[in-house]
């Protein structure tokens, strides 16, 4: 069947081209602040500014809210779909599919003028303003969390494991959190993942909602300055390849079932 | 189950209900049509014309070369290590979007960029050719990056679940490759193919982010434009900022709708 053929290869190698060039050349000038030399000065610049790590650690903090709260609504909601409720599955997959009909800006369009006036006023108080800003994300990377959730919920035998579960006398709660849950830990990092890389970046919700998160903060500095920029962008590509390093490290070699296999 | 709707409803149904009502309706509160006719203005629809232009092109060329490297690493017969590699960097480039990533096209390609200049000193001025990062071209090339590493993502399952029975029996009725990819692959993939394109489609059309950082909202998108009507009422009509989101959810809802539709189809066969 596999007939040792050129074009592959072609493909690969102007795709390795468009994905590298830009990152080396940004690496480039990230290093080239100081005129005649190549130095870190950028990185250091980027480093001591105060508002990176404050930026950053607020970021961190609403993609882990967003995380969880995600992993209480979602996996609840998708483990029912399968297992008693699959006629409500279009209307679930439905539901999941609207952030991708309603982009960012219109989505925070929408919460902006929903929430800042009464009866629902939030955009008063920085923490209320959080909460809007966390189930924005929350809608952001909802498609992302539901789809890795329900990928993990087909691999494994849901009403076996259940059925299982169950004449050994755990009740639901013991069912979602000691047999659903942990059978779904890759599904439910990966999605995690992958929010993490959503929200730190994200610019559209946080500006708007004016919170001092991250994306907001780089789009400043883009403003104002060269070559952080630059630094930046190749910090941000770090972070992106942990996540997506870590993914990729977890899901190798134990695809599928982990507890139904022994 | 409950607390999901509920969460749905709460933030996204009703912030979207909102914008539609507000649409609809005029100063007074009476129900009005003269927002959305107001959307025939000259500059809105150049707006319009801009975003889907740009979606379409990067859409199309995206799901082309996501295509080719998807088939590259799963039926390309390269050694397994090349796909992981490739599976990895497109999850790595299907994320970087958005402010970094528009970063990096200014450093690589904006007046200054590194590559701008070695051209420049090979004797080939982009800029003076016509070409500039801040304008359409810039733009798909940018959208590009996160676009066909997408597909990719998509399509390599898809490749995979086509079923080494279904090129062994056509095989043996005697079916070239060529015949095997015109009467069974792709009519199987088809729906995939153009599903991943509707999608890509609205992952150009909704960006923000990325035209924000590199263009600094000059280029007339429509999210720019209603991102500078949240901050003040610079279109002078709330009304027509309504307008102009609904027009954006309509046409989202549109090609998701026919995402989905063509998605199903493919379910029929790759599951």
């Amino acid at each position: 069947m596999r007939r040792g053929s050129l074009w592959p290869w072609v493909w690969l190698g102007l795709g390795a081209v468009y994905f590298f060039v830009p990152l080396l050349a940004t690496a480039e000038f990230s290093l080239r602040m100081q005129k005649g030399t190549l130095s870190l000065l950028a990185y250091e610049k980027v480093l001591q500014n105060r508002e990176f790590i404050s930026s950053f650690l607020f970021s961190l903090r609403m993609a882990l809210l967003t995380i969880l709260a995600g992993v209480v609504l979602i996996v609840p909601t998708a483990y029912w779909v399968h297992l008693r409720l699959p006629r409500l599955r279009p209307l679930i997959e439905l539901l999941t599919l609207l952030p991708f009909v309603i982009p960012v800006i219109v989505l925070v369009f929408g919460l902006i003028r929903t929430y800042s006036r009464p009866p629902l006023l939030m955009t008063t108080t920085p923490a209320s303003t959080d909460v809007l800003l966390v189930a924005g994300y929350l809608v952001v990377s909802l498609p992302y969390l539901y789809r890795s959730v329900d990928v993990g919920l087909r691999a494994m035998d849901v009403r076996h494991l259940t059925e299982a579960a169950q004449s050994l006398g755990a009740g639901w709660g013991t069912i979602l959190l000691r047999v659903i849950l942990p059978n779904l830990r890759t599904a439910v990092l990966t999605g995690a993942l992958l929010t993490v890389a959503i929200v730190i970046g994200e610019l559209t919700l946080a500006r708007y909602l004016s919170r001092p998160a991250f994306g907001p903060f780089l789009a400043q500095i883009g403003q104002d300055r060269a070559f952080e920029p630059a630094a930046l962008s190749i910090l941000s590509l770090a972070m992106t390849w942990a996540a997506m390093g870590t993914i990729y490290w977890m899901t190798r070699g134990q695809q599928g079932q982990i507890g139904g296999g022994h | 189950m409950v607390p999901f709707l509920a969460f749905a409803f709460f933030f996204m149904i009703l912030p979207a209900s909102t914008l539609v009502v507000g649409a609809f309706q005029d100063s007074q509160g009476g129900f009005t049509l003269q927002h959305i006719l107001d959307l025939r203005q000259r500059f809105i629809l150049e707006a319009y014309r801009n975003s889907i232009q740009v979606s379409v092109v990067t859409a199309v060329v995206g799901a082309l070369f996501g295509f080719l490297l998807a088939y590259a690493i799963t039926l390309g017969g390269v050694p397994p290590f090349v796909r992981g590699m490739v599976i990895t960097f497109a999850g790595v480039a299907s994320n970087f979007a958005g402010v970094p990533l528009a970063f990096a096209f200014i450093s690589t390609l904006g007046r200054t960029g590194i590559i701008t200049g070695l051209f420049k000193s090979a004797g080939l001025d982009l800029y003076r050719m016509g070409f500039d990062l801040y304008t359409f071209a810039g733009l798909s090339l940018t959208y590009l990056y996160f676009q066909f590493p997408l597909m990719i993502l998509i399509m390599a399952p898809a490749l995979d679940g086509l079923k080494r029975e279904w090129r062994e029996a056509s095989e043996n009725l005697g079916a070239s490759g060529l015949q095997y990819w015109r009467h069974v692959a792709m009519p199987i993939l088809l729906p995939s193919i153009l599903g991943t394109m509707v999608l890509l489609f609205g992952n150009a059309f909704g960006a923000y982010a990325t035209a924000y950082a590199l263009t600094g909202g000059t280029l007339d998108l429509v999210t720019l434009m209603i991102g500078t009507q949240i901050r003040g009422n610079v279109l002078y009509d709330p009304g027509l900022g309504y307008a102009l989101a609904v027009g954006m959810v309509v046409i989202m809802a549109f090609s998701i709708g026919v995402y989905s539709w063509l998605q199903r189809r493919s379910e029929r066969w790759l599951r």
